[in-house]
């Protein structure tokens, strides 16, 4: 095959934004083709002359290039192999770097052979909703009817390997952010950066110009191209304007917030070590909306065979790649614009054969245009078929009646491989909807035009429904001027003058939803509406009469503007055609929503930098490296790590959470309780709040003196626990739970703030200050008399829920009597920064008493032996301190504390709501699960009454035997009762219903 | 016995100091922990004219109200954290908290020592911005944001409070002892492609 068969040579097409002399080799379907720097795989598709590129999603039809961007609902590739792989994108998109390998998707085993076409045959068996008409029965087959249709009807491939790719995010803030860097774009740029305001502008395409590349418009009276390159460079000049080329505004969200994406690498191919996109997150005083407008197509009959393109997309082959469509083409439009095209084509050497236009009187400017190349017009025509096999071989062309919905006998028969159709131009209101604005009807172009914005955002240009280049100027430099006024910058002096253009009269449209078949045909043909989800007139017709009447039903209904192009070319003529069924005006039909985003995204860009490692922070104890460097297993308690069991030559979890449990109780356990919450309470209200927080009374502790509390939300149920401590006179020390200490510290100051302003408190959190160190067991009291000389830390000195300030080991601490394993056990607090000092201190000195560092699952085991709840483990949001069997803790005597009211409610009194107790297992050693279902009667029919269930459950190295805590309804009046826990595997445990405390319950450890 | 010397900063463990003899003189920006800082939140009334002055007679600086402003006497800042709410920064050794404390005893006021609670990774030169801006959504733009300006806000999702030290830019980030190395490493990670020197500030 030649090298590059549609390549037009510079003496046809001169500006075209290729590098002639730079060749590039890539590979589509299996084969090596020859491109050149600038194009796009479909650009260099085209200039290869390869025509039949995707087939279509739902039949299998063969595609070829409709489009030459964004719009394009054709053409879906997987770019890259391995795991470097990308799936769906757009051909259109992709710009070419040497070696690229792409595939065409939806086609097996290839895009010219492909066994799907039978759906095609099969079109009549498969109209709009088959998936909901066809495979309903019987419901139990429809995870197999799914897969089946799922592979069928899929795209791409997602690569199964992990991304090889980094991807980040940027902040950016900025005056004012137009989105498009077409003429109206730039024109905005210019004047508003000349005011010196902080200005971005982006734009998908590879390089800034828009619709400058794809013509030849003459601005200021310069070839187009001269001016964008005047234009850059001043921007390029100004230090606070940000040029953003291959960056896709995605979506525009609240008090513009603005999404780009920015392909950093992917036009260079894969192994570069900068992010290969970035997610930028802008804040914009000002948004210009710029994106220009999307040509839509007409619906008539084989309007999907490749070689029927958009004309504007055909323009742009020429123009901007100089890669030539066809050969030979007929224009089919209900516009003027398409007489430009016709003009660009005809002048690079394409035989135009002739333009079939809908209008009985095309514009006068547009006439001259094909006149002075003596270009057939066909007025009041239409395209009634096209012809070919695997693409467009020649078209059929009759005259139109007057109302449009006929044809007139007659026929015109034209050979050609390109037929460019113009229907009109829908601006690109896609983002100005995204923020809540709302749409216009344009009466005359048939489109929705941008209406009400809630945002401080301007629509300018073809984006704004402006068609002509010199109202786009203008429009451009008066938004940018205005913007740039509107967040303060203005440029002192003269206003200068914008770029401008020569206006050009033009004709207005003719809208026909439906192009008519061949008399006798109606029924035969397919037009389309939809390329890329194959929706056609009549699916849409169809829909209509069934009841689909909604706007939105009739999408989801008949996939009409879903998938990947989200309807960009389809929705207009769709809503056109319904609104025609429903006899009904188009705007009062009106539009699907427009949801971000406006193109797709990767994953990987929102991801970001957040993934692996990096996913979220990790908190460290200032111990962390001490716990990991003696091969501590971690658990992830909230985003801290905490040491969860340290295994030893070999042991498994089981044997080193008993080694460490039976360490605690027998010799001294020390455990790192850095993450407990710490909050510094002052002033002189400072007892009162904790009155109304607590539920239990504190006006008189004193200080030196630690008390538990449990505090309840408003509802009465259970929501945080924790040791608070009186530090001097109007100053305490709370703890909360590691998990909740910042929901806690959010708790306090919503009550101080909104409802007791009055107290005198202060509020601070000082959980990062200290390093807590916990050591418990028998040896405790003997190792901390060791490393402290300052504190009497005997039973008297020290006793049980006492704390005293001193020195451990060199390092300035407070020492708390508390414990949460019944052992006397001492938490020793430090700053932070003494912590892994003291942590060796005591290893090393401890060493002669046994002392073993344990983890969260023995600190578990250790408190459930002695029935001690842990909030968020025991209770769930719905447990009241009764249900734990706390009564002890709640005052009866204070006038109010927080959930006291509720407290009160009658369904609290219940006696079968579920209560907390222990459970022993017949079998001393089954352990049973957590979370296991507790009932009376095994035997009952299922549904089985369920009573309650497991909260948790552990095997006691040192009780010798299994112990489990679980709510059970009305538990506390039935210990010594036999319960049932039927389990998954079918087996069912009996266990007895017993107290909480299992271990020690005199309490005679703790205060020895 | 744990003497001083076993005094570990947030980020002791990377190791920093050594490998700030190695910096590279071509980094787009430096990084480096200042470790060690004294630091007090104080909550008071503004409106107070002897808390404010108690304030001003300890720390040598005005209470700043302008909202995240910072306050310098060269050797103390006094950071605007909310309308009630500053943190004040000396060097080690500082006995500034327990005066102000003391200064403030027949007041509603507190002084609440927070020196172990956050380190701070100094963020000095070119592309310092750059990075602050992969992963804060606030604006370090020149324009808005200057000398001895401060903000809370998160960075890479890790709560931080942000002061301007100077137009280098240089930037003192104070981030919670516990996120410090997960901090840092998110801003190696974001520094890369500037490259960057790991300094030792003081």
């Amino acid at each position: 095959m030649t090298r590059q068969a549609n390549r037009l040579g510079t003496d046809l097409v001169a500006g075209a934004r290729i590098d002639r002399s730079k060749s590039i080799w890539f590979t589509f379907n299996g084969r090596r083709y020859e491109g050149h720097e600038g194009d796009t795989l479909a650009s260099a598709l085209v200039a290869n002359d390869v025509q039949l590129v995707a087939r279509s999603f739902k039949y299998h039809r063969p595609r070829g290039f409709f489009g030459a961007g964004a719009e394009d609902p054709c053409v879906m590739v997987q770019v890259g192999v391995g795991a470097e792989t990308l799936p769906n994108l757009r051909a259109t998109q992709v710009e070419l770097y040497d070696g690229l390998v792409a595939d065409s998707v939806n086609a097996w085993p290839s895009v010219n052979h492909d066994v799907g076409i039978v759906n095609d045959l099969m079109s009549r068996l498969l109209p709009a909703g088959f998936y909901y008409k066809t495979f309903m029965w019987p419901a139990s087959w429809w995870t197999t009817y799914e897969h089946v249709i799922r592979n069928a009807a899929g795209m791409g491939v997602a690569p199964k390997q992990p991304d090889p790719d980094t991807y980040d995010h940027m902040h950016i803030h900025c005056d004012v952010l137009i989105v498009g860097g077409g003429p109206s774009g730039l024109a905005a740029a210019l004047a508003a950066g000349r005011t010196g305001a902080r200005v971005i502008i982006v734009d998908e395409q590879s390089e800034m110009g828009g619709s400058i590349l794809a013509s030849r418009l003459l601005v200021d009276d310069k070839p187009g191209a001269e001016w964008l390159a005047s234009a850059l460079a001043e921007l390029g000049a100004m230090e606070e304007v940000r040029v953003m080329p291959r960056t896709t505004a995605f979506g525009h969200y609240d008090h513009n917030h603005m999404g780009l994406l920015e392909r950093r690498t992917d036009h260079l191919g894969p192994g570069h070590d900068i992010a290969r996109q970035r997610m930028w997150k802008v804040r914009a005083g000002q948004v210009i909306h710029a994106g220009g407008a999307i040509e839509r197509s007409l619906v008539f009959a084989g309007n999907d065979r490749p070689g029927v393109m958009l004309a504007s997309a055909a323009a742009t082959y020429v123009n901007r790649w100089a890669a030539r469509p066809g050969q030979k083409t007929v224009i089919f439009t209900n516009n003027d614009s398409a007489y430009g095209v016709a003009a660009d084509l005809a002048d690079a050497g394409i035989s135009v054969q002739a333009i079939v236009d809908l209008r009985v009187e095309p514009g006068a400017a547009a006439l001259e245009e094909a006149s002075a190349r003596n270009i057939e017009v066909l007025t009041a025509s239409c395209v009634v078929e096209t012809r070919g096999k695997r693409a467009v071989e020649g078209v059929t062309v009759m005259k139109l009646n007057d109302a449009g919905d006929g044809v007139v006998v007659g026929e015109r028969r034209f050979d050609c491989g390109l037929v460019a159709v113009s229907g009109g131009w829908s601006p690109a209101v896609h983002l100005h909807c995204h923020a809540g604005g709302k749409v216009d009807y344009d009466e005359i172009q048939g489109c929705f035009v941008p209406g009400k914005t809630l945002e401080a955002a301007r629509s300018v240009g073809a984006a704004n429904g402006q068609l002509d280049l010199a109202d786009c100027l203008t429009a451009g430099w008066q938004a940018g001027t205005n913007a740039a006024a509107d967040t303060g910058f203005r440029k002192p002096g003269k206003v200068p003058k914008g770029p401008t253009a020569t206006a050009v009269e033009v004709s207005p449209p003719r809208h026909v939803w439906i192009i008519p078949a061949k008399p006798g045909e109606e029924n035969k043909v397919k037009r389309f509406v939809d390329l890329q989800n194959d929706v056609t007139d009549a699916d849409v017709r169809l829909a209509a009469r069934e009841g689909y009447r909604s706007v939105e039903h009739l999408k989801r209904y008949t996939t009409l503007g879903m998938g990947t192009d989200q309807g960009k070319t389809s929705n207009i003529p769709g809503l056109g055609i319904l609104a025609a069924e429903l006899e009904k005006s188009l705007p009062d039909v009106g539009t699907t929503t427009f949801r971000p985003p406006y193109t797709a995204i990767t994953m990987g860009a929102i991801a970001g930098r957040y993934t692996g490692q990096m996913l979220e922070p990790v908190r460290r104890s200032p111990m962390h490296h001490w716990h990991e460097n003696h091969g501590a297993a971690f658990e992830d308690v909230g985003q801290w790590k905490r040491p969860w069991y340290y295994p030893q030559d070999g042991e498994d979890m089981h044997a080193a959470v008993a080694r460490e449990c039976l360490a605690a109780r027998n010799a001294i356990g020390i455990l790192d309780a850095t993450t407990l919450g710490k909050i510094d309470i002052q002033g002189p209200d400072a007892s009162e709040f904790l009155n109304r927080i607590y539920t239990n009374a504190w006006s008189k502790l004193a200080v030196g003196r630690c008390r538990y509390g449990l505090m309840l939300s408003e509802d009465g149920m259970v929501m945080d626990d924790g040791v608070t401590s009186c530090i001097s006179d109007n100053r305490y020390l709370m703890t909360t739970t590691s998990g909740n200490a910042a929901s806690v510290m959010g708790w306090l100051e919503e009550w101080l703030q909104t409802e007791w302003p009055d107290l005198k408190v202060w509020c601070n959190s000082i959980s990062e200050y200290w390093a807590t160190l916990t050591i418990s067991g028998p040896f405790a009291r003997d190792l901390l008399a060791e490393l402290c000389s300052d504190i009497d830390v005997s039973n008297d000195g020290l006793p049980f829920m006492s704390w005293r300030e001193g020195t451990v080991a060199g390092a300035p601490a407070r020492v708390f009597r508390i414990s949460f394993t019944g052992e006397v056990s001492f938490e020793i607090n430090v700053p932070a920064s003494h912590g892994l000092g003291l942590w060796q201190a005591l290893m090393t000195a401890g060493e002669k008493y046994g002392i073993t560092p344990y983890g969260t699952e023995a600190m578990h085991v250790l408190r459930a032996e002695k029935g001690y709840i842990i909030v968020g483990q025991e209770t769930d949001g719905t447990m009241t301190p009764y249900d734990l069997d706390m009564d002890w803790i709640v005052s009866k005597k204070k006038p109010d504390f927080i959930g006291k009211r509720s407290l009160g409610r009658a369904d609290f009194l219940r006696d079968d709501r579920k209560q907390l107790v222990g459970l022993f297992t017949e079998d001393p050693l089954e352990v049973l699960p957590e979370g296991a279902q507790i009932v009376d009667d095994p035997n009952a029919p299922i549904p089985m009454p369920m009573i309650g269930h497991v909260t948790s459950s552990y095997l006691s190295a040192n009780l010798g035997r299994s112990i489990a805590l679980a709510v059970v309804k009305g538990g506390i009046n039935r210990k010594g009762e036999t319960v049932h826990l039927p389990l998954e595997n079918g087996r069912t445990v009996r266990a007895e219903i017993t107290g909480m405390v299992f271990y020690d319950p005199q309490g005679e450890r703790l205060n020895g | 016995m744990a003497d001083s010397y076993l005094r570990q900063s947030a980020l002791a463990s990377l190791h920093l100091i050594a490998r700030a003899n190695q910096a590279d003189s071509n980094a787009g920006l430096s990084m480096g922990e200042r470790g060690f800082l004294c630091q007090w939140v104080v909550r008071g009334d503004a409106g107070n004219a002897v808390f404010a002055s108690a304030v001003k007679d300890v720390t040598g600086c005005d209470l700043p109200i302008e909202p995240n402003t910072v306050q310098g006497s060269g050797y103390i800042n006094v950071l605007w954290l909310g309308p009630d709410e500053w943190l004040i920064v000396a060097p080690d050794g500082s006995d500034a908290g327990p005066r102000l404390d003391e200064a403030c005893k027949d007041i509603h006021a507190a002084v609440t020592d927070v020196s172990e609670s956050r380190t701070v990774i100094v963020l000095a030169g070119e592309h310092a911005r750059d990075v602050l801006a992969k992963g804060c959504a606030l604006d370090f733009h020149a324009r808005s944001f200057v000398v001895d300006q401060c903000a809370q806000s998160t960075l890479a999702h890790m709560h931080v409070i942000v002061h301007q030290r100077s137009d280098a830019p240089e930037f003192d980030v104070y981030v919670h002892r516990s996120f410090a190395e997960s901090l840092w490493q998110w801003l190696e990670d974001a520094a890369a492609e500037y490259g960057f020197a790991v300094s030792n500030p003081v």
